[in-house]
């Protein structure tokens, strides 16, 4: 083959590319999505997503299929997508750890902000603050009087570098200026597991994980770290309503990779508002302890506003703690 | 209520026909993922959860448990008949399932395995039934040192595997625990040994490793000679036990069940440690120990309880605590959530239904799986009669796909090359595979509960021996170290571990 004809084939590709991509973007989908879950299956953010795929699935009239890419705290799977073909065909579902990334590894291969078309939020999960069920105080106030009197000697378990519960114990520490003994475990069923035996005092885990156990009497309930009570859980008391200046939720976002077509973001977009109206999400998420987040949320600019804001905001807290992933 | 009626409603809700149709679709792609290298049970049951949507609760959850427990019945196929462990636990039933095969006792050793794990299934099955919540309470008194001083109990009496050099097997189980070390530091976040790999940030693949050093050494070490291959068994005797291997079953599979049972209950884990115990004690135990190694019907029978009755156990935390005790037991939880049904403590009382019917679906499933198995040990015996220039290749291909389809971590099939490569290595200095499997799962674990109880005692090293179980457990161990040193003993020891190189 001599230089003319690869020249000549190359731009026939080029051109039959351009072509096929004005064709995608209306007809889209004509195959199969794929939705990387950055986290193992079976884990609340996998929940999350495979709720919400079965449903747009049915909208979209193409499989969204959920692919589980774990490891290095969720920064393989998002690397990933930043890296994929911006086809609208790989999208990225993510939590909040999508705006810790960027300064607990500082060495991260992507930018969340400028690799990524953000799509929408989907759900901001409640955290509650729990502990041992033979844990002395009993009220979230005494709660924060025994960790400021006894500071170190209060174990906070956490589910691992950059988990939720992590980052819930770094804002409880900076509210109540002191420092805890913080414990990792290898995910959110292990560290559990030693809180219903006794074997560690307290954590600040997702109501995902600890509403059956708080229902149960497992364990002890302090508060909830949303701006309202929980559905399932009307009488444990917000953060808020204790006088704690501590609010955080485990927010969940659907992203596409730079670049994506708009029609296909906005296709996309309204595919995902709807799913958000669907009954059995609503009710699995009931049971969950969430609510979807509202259409107006469900957005792109809203996305885009959220993450901004929460990466800076992290930056701020991760720094002062001093904790790193890499 | 009471345990008759319990029963009788989990009996009525498991035989429901399309409830018998699940559990038997469980139960046979459970047995296939687990022959097939690569593909264990957490593969299969993360691509079967989202057609798990449309069944009913208790339909998809049998299910979800059947691919689980037949899983085990399956993963023994492997590495009995080509050396290929698809998990920890059947590592040790390579060991000497391996070698009968190569004996001509592929037969004998396949049926041990399944009769072993249908007697050991049951029996977990009951305690499930009969004792389930104080078990599950009992388990929790297990903290960090505890867990602590049971591996370095399990490590301390794992020397065993070995059927060499003593030294060498400890140099493997060191080598192990190295490479266990890779990834990021569970504690600081501080990747080890990674090499600016992120893709290594999780650590090694179990299964890469395994299918590394044991199947594709073995294959390497089958090349070099032609003609003096013996990975083809000659011929093969019997399918069927003879009364005498019935008699040297019988007290190996009731010490692997007891064991595997304790062990399977323990959420930080035991289930783990039950095969490898069970060979170590049934090594220690036998009148025969140098028979280990080279096709000791034992050597299956036990572990294989062992690994049963732990895999059946284990759902015990799960069903009574919302806890899961494995990566697996992790997936159920999800599978729960997505019907609709948060696991814990009250899935007993709310959905009795749900709850006993599931229980009673594990022994339907165990039964089938033993009606299932037997009549394919012919077939699996037959498998050794392909061709091995066709057979092996294909086991390769089928296991860096099963590797890579965990994941989607190209790492993970990186990884079957270059262990497959240090595996042949390591064979030819006479160094044994199983000691540093062995090394690898439990040195994690070891430095896990090691500093997180460091953490927690805030950095008082007594607390290891002021815990009363943790005590006991340290105890023994110190008891097996001077057991292994005493003189007499040693002279003993000497005819053991006969240098067989």
């Amino acid at each position: 083959m001599n230089k003319n004809t690869v020249t000549l084939a190359a731009s026939m590709l080029a051109a039959g590319l351009a072509f096929s991509g004005t064709v995608l973007a209306q007809d889209y989908p004509t195959k199969p999505i794929t939705v990387v879950v950055p986290f193992s299956a079976g884990g609340p953010t996998d929940t999350v997503a495979r709720l919400i795929a079965e449903v747009m699935s049915q909208d979209l009239g193409q499989q969204v299929v959920v692919q589980n890419v774990g490891g290095a705290g969720g920064t393989l799977g998002a690397g990933q997508v930043a890296t994929a073909q911006a086809d609208g065909y790989t999208l990225l579902l993510h939590h909040i750890g999508m705006s810790t990334a960027p300064t607990l590894y500082r060495s991260l291969p992507y930018d969340p902000t400028v690799d990524f078309a953000p799509i929408g939020l989907i759900t901001s999960v409640p955290m509650t603050l729990v502990a041992k069920k033979d844990f002395e105080p009993t009220t979230l106030a005494e709660l924060m009087d025994y960790i400021k009197a006894n500071g170190e000697n209060v174990t906070y378990a956490h589910a691992g570098i950059g988990s939720a519960s992590q980052l819930c114990g770094m804002l409880l520490m900076d509210a109540l200026d002191t420092q805890m003994t913080t414990v990792p475990y290898q995910g959110a069923g292990p560290a559990m597991t030693d809180i219903i035996g006794g074997q560690i005092d307290m954590i600040c885990d997702q109501s995902t994980n600890t509403t059956s156990q708080i229902q149960a009497g497992e364990v002890k309930a302090y508060a909830v770290t949303t701006a309202a009570r929980l559905g399932n859980l009307p009488d444990l008391p917000t953060t808020a309503e204790g006088g704690l200046d501590l609010q955080i939720g485990v927010w969940h976002g659907l992203y596409a990779p730079a670049g994506t077509d708009a029609a296909i973001i906005t296709k996309l977009e309204a595919a995902l508002q709807k799913a958000l109206t669907d009954e059995t999400v609503i009710s699995r998420f009931a049971e969950l302890g969430t609510v979807p987040v509202t259409a107006a949320e469900a957005t792109p600019a809203a996305l885009t506003e959220l993450l901004t804001s929460q990466i800076a905001l992290w930056k701020g807290v991760i720094e002062a703690a001093g904790v790193y992933a890499d | 209520m009471d345990m008759i009626a319990s029963l009788s409603l989990g009996f009525s809700v498991a035989l429901d026909p399309m409830n018998i149709l699940y559990c038997f679709i469980g139960v046979l792609l459970g047995t296939l993922v687990g022959v097939l290298p690569g593909i264990g049970p957490t593969a299969t049951i993360a691509m079967l959860l989202p057609i798990t949507f449309s069944l009913s609760p208790a339909g998809a959850l049998i299910m979800l448990a059947g691919i689980y427990y037949g899983a085990q019945y399956g993963g023994s196929t492997t590495a009995i008949l080509i050396n290929l462990p698809g998990e920890s636990s059947s590592a040790v039933t390579a060991i000497d399932g391996y070698e009968m095969a190569k004996k001509g006792r592929a037969g004998p050793a396949l049926a041990t395995a399944a009769l072993g794990s249908f007697f050991a299934g049951t029996v977990g099955t009951l305690l499930l039934a009969f004792f389930a919540p104080p078990l599950a309470r009992a388990a929790l008194n297990f903290g960090a040192p505890e867990y602590f001083a049971l591996i370095v109990l399990g490590l301390l009496m794992s020397i065993a595997l070995a059927h060499g050099s003593i030294l060498k097997a400890l140099g493997m189980i060191v080598l192990g625990l190295l490479l266990g070390m890779v990834g990021q530091d569970i504690y600081t976040g501080q990747p080890r040994f990674t090499m600016g790999v992120r893709e290594l940030y999780s650590g090694l693949n179990f299964v890469s490793v395994a299918v590394g050093v044991f199947g594709v050494a073995e294959i390497l070490r089958n090349l070099e000679n032609e003609k003096g291959r013996d990975v083809m068994v000659k011929a093969v005797k019997n399918l069927w036990l003879t009364k005498d291997d019935f008699k040297r079953i019988i007290a190996p599979v009731l010490r692997g069940t007891a064991l595997g049972s304790v062990l399977g209950i323990l959420p930080g884990g035991g289930h783990i440690l039950a095969s490898f115990a069970s060979y170590s004690a049934e090594k220690r135990l036998s009148k025969h120990p140098e028979e280990f190694g080279h096709g000791a019907i034992e050597g299956v029978a036990g572990p294989e309880s062992a690994n049963n009755a732990a895999a059946q156990t284990s759902f015990i935390p799960l069903m009574t605590l919302g806890i899961p005790a494995h990566p697996v037991m992790a997936l159920m939880v999800g599978a729960f959530i997505l019907q609709g049904i948060t696991p814990g403590p009250n899935v007993i009382n709310d959905q009795p239904a749900l709850f006993w019917g599931i229980i009673a679906s594990m022994w339907i499933g165990n039964v089938m799986l033993v009606l299932l198995n037997l009549p394919l040990i012919g077939l699996w015996v037959k498998l050794l009669s392909i061709p091995y220039r066709a057979l092996f290749p294909a086991i390769v291909l089928f296991a860096c796909i099963g590797c890579y389809s965990i994941n989607q971590n190209i790492y993970d099939v990186y990884a079957i090359a270059f262990f497959g490569v240090l595996g042949y290595v390591l064979m030819r200095f006479g160094c044994e595979p199983a000691p540093l499997l062995l090394g690898f799962v439990l040195g994690p674990l070891l430095e896990e509960h090691l500093r997180r109880a460091m953490i927690i005692s805030r950095g008082d090293a007594t607390v290891f021996i002021t815990r009363p179980i943790s005590a006991t457990l340290l105890g023994l161990a110190v008891l097996a170290v001077v057991i292994a040193v005493l003189p007499s003993i040693r002279r003993k020891r000497k005819e053991v571990f006969v240098e067989d190189d």
